[in-house]
């Protein structure tokens, strides 16, 4: 990480040589620049934080807090809402359903992706480029396009309502994800690697296993990550595909809306609990993200 | 790298080949097959023909909605690359400033989509959002849920507060990775900062911009949840995207055919961008090798 310094460095490396008078002054003007350029990134991440703010702030106070008067942190803060969601079984147990079935999606979708994407980054085969191009077709496919047949396809086999059901369907987006991710960190790899693992006698299970996969330890990691991300993120079709007993945590939020109007404190809450899983995966893989969206091509 | 000719690759191909013809192209021939067909109910099928393709492309409905979503693609683009550019220039390149911003630009990425609708939703509305109610404190009458205005802007401001950070975390990975010699030879020849930058960093920020530019293109020419939940499409049609619209054809109304045809023009759409992406994408990785090859 030697060669990230950037900017920073060459404004005090002109400031420390500069001869010319000229110089000298553009140094000065750059140094104003960047002794204020951290200002851009904090009045960003202000943006960021300040709905993230309001949606906490507003899941410690009453309802009746929030309708009556406006205020900017809660006059009695509260952990009523949070109560409500943690005592009742329809609630927590859409936490669970979540997990469960994005959980199931990672593991099928890296362990799929993991022999393709090898295949991939180390042969040619008959019609390997219109396999992939079509693969990632399918990350570019629009989930509304289908809602409905998948509805209808998986009534066919009796899999609505089930984990297995929404985590089946996220694999039409996270399959292709993993694939490219992957072949990205595969490819970086050098093959000398696999032949002398050959020569040595090893077995290609043994090979891949042993030697390989602990190489691309952090790929596998960032294509995990990003299954993760995109079916916990996603909400159209698994709400399509769940009535009662799979159905995620974000879909149950929208009966908060009853009869006695909104329940803008428990959805408040609800929906800070439904960020606090990405902000925990998210510490581990800060420094790969980039990466990863890059599709392993940074 | 050289690659081998093994066309046993195949098998090791073949279980994503199963998994995603299960998931994506046995619907997708469910489609294929309502688009051509009508229905009055009790499973009966009546062949029609290109009859739904007629009507779709000659519908308004469709037009608007296709314009709508090619204008809030492209104002999307417009407003966040350049941002993302220079949020990425201003991040601190070292230090604890470095994780810290990372962890806290991505976490929006991170915030399920009707989440997302919801917190804009609730910061928006006047009596007990804090924007909303900011915003009319100063005289500026704003409700989203009457003013087609006010209901883009939000809808813009939501997806910039939900994505910019993406291409802000691409472009400072391309700059990360520009080597320090680079600055050093630009410091010795007395550079401009914009010679720097557009000389330097913006044909190392190539290759990812692209991917931001397509990706942004892509998933905002796709967006359903966010606005579903905070204008429902309103008011009138006005936030009405073609996703949108199509689910609500498809499942709200039960218009199978119809439903069936759009979906396959809206694939189709999406298809020729994805086309353009690969090979751009393809073309700009061969000119990097032949760049890496000369120097």
């Amino acid at each position: 990480m030697s060669t990230t310094t950037g900017t920073a460095t060459i404004e005090t490396g002109v400031a420390a040589g500069g001869q010319a008078p000229r110089s000298r002054a553009r140094a000065r003007a750059q140094r104003t620049g960047s002794r204020y350029a951290f200002l851009v990134p904090t009045v960003y991440i202000t943006f960021l934080m300040l709905p993230i703010y309001w949606l906490f702030n507003m899941s410690l106070k009453t309802n009746q807090e929030i309708l009556s008067k406006f205020t900017l942190w809660p006059d009695e803060p509260t952990l009523a809402n949070y109560m409500v969601i943690f005592t009742d079984p329809s609630w927590y147990n859409g936490y669970i359903n979540s997990i469960t079935y994005v959980v199931l999606n990672t593991v099928i979708s890296v362990a799929v992706a993991l022999p393709a994407a090898y295949a991939f980054s180390r042969y040619k085969f008959l019609g390997d480029k219109h396999l992939f191009f079509w693969l990632l077709t399918n990350r570019m496919a629009p989930p509304a396009v289908f809602a409905l047949p998948f509805f209808q396809l998986y009534s066919a086999f009796g899999l609505i309502d089930t984990h297995l059901a929404v985590a089946l369907a996220h694999c039409l987006f996270n399959v292709p994800l993993a694939v490219w991710i992957l072949e990205g960190f595969m490819s970086g790899v050098p093959k000398e690697i696999d032949e002398t693992a050959y020569i040595d006698g090893y077995s290609f299970p043994k090979f891949f296993g042993k030697i390989f996969m602990p190489l691309i330890a952090s790929g596998i990691g960032v294509a995990a990550f990003f299954c993760f991300m995109f079916s916990w993120v996603e909400l159209l079709i698994a709400r399509t595909l769940t009535t009662t007993a799979a159905k995620p945590i974000a879909a149950t939020m929208t009966r908060t809306v009853s009869a006695s109007g909104m329940d803008w404190g428990v959805l408040a809450a609800a929906g800070v609990l439904t960020i606090v899983p990405g902000a925990l995966v998210i510490y581990f893989v800060r420094n790969y993200i980039a990466k990863g969206f890059a599709l392993g091509r940074v | 790298m050289e690659k081998t000719v093994n066309n046993k690759a195949w098998f090791m191909v073949l279980p994503v080949l199963l998994l995603v013809a299960f998931t994506a192209v046995i619907p997708l021939m469910t489609v294929v097959n309502y688009a051509f067909q009508d229905s009055f109910g009790n499973n009966q099928f009546f062949w029609v023909g290109i009859e739904w393709f007629q009507e779709l492309l000659a519908s308004e409905r469709f037009h608007d909605a296709l314009v709508r979503n090619l204008i809030f693609s492209f104002s999307i683009l417009a407003i966040e690359i350049p941002l993302g550019i220079g949020i990425a220039l201003c991040m601190p390149k070292k230090g604890w400033g470095v994780p810290v911003c990372l962890v806290l630009m991505a976490l929006p990425l991170l915030v399920p989509w009707n989440v997302v609708g919801t917190i804009w939703q609730v910061f928006g509305r006047a009596d007990i959002g804090l924007l909303g109610y900011f915003l009319n404190l100063i005289g500026i009458n704003y409700n989203y849920t009457q003013d087609p205005i006010a209901a883009w802007a939000t809808v813009i401001v939501m997806d910039v507060w939900h994505w910019t950070s993406l291409v802000v975390l691409l472009c400072y990975a391309g700059l990360v990775s520009i080597p320090e010699a680079y600055y050093q030879a630009a410091r010795i020849d007395g550079a401009s900062r914009w010679a720097v930058f557009r000389y330097i960093q913006l044909p190392k920020m190539h290759s990812v911009l692209l991917i931001a530019v397509l990706l942004r293109f892509m998933d905002s020419f796709m967006i359903y949840t966010e606005p579903f939940v905070v204008t429902g499409g309103g008011p009138g049609n006005s936030t009405t995207f073609l996703s949108i619209d199509l689910v609500k054809m498809a499942i709200g109304q039960f218009d199978l055919g119809p439903a069936a045809a759009m979906s396959l023009v809206y694939f189709l759409i999406i298809l020729l961008f994805s086309w353009v992406f690969y090979t751009v994408m393809n073309n700009a990785g061969a000119e990097k090798k032949h760049y890496a090859g000369e120097e």
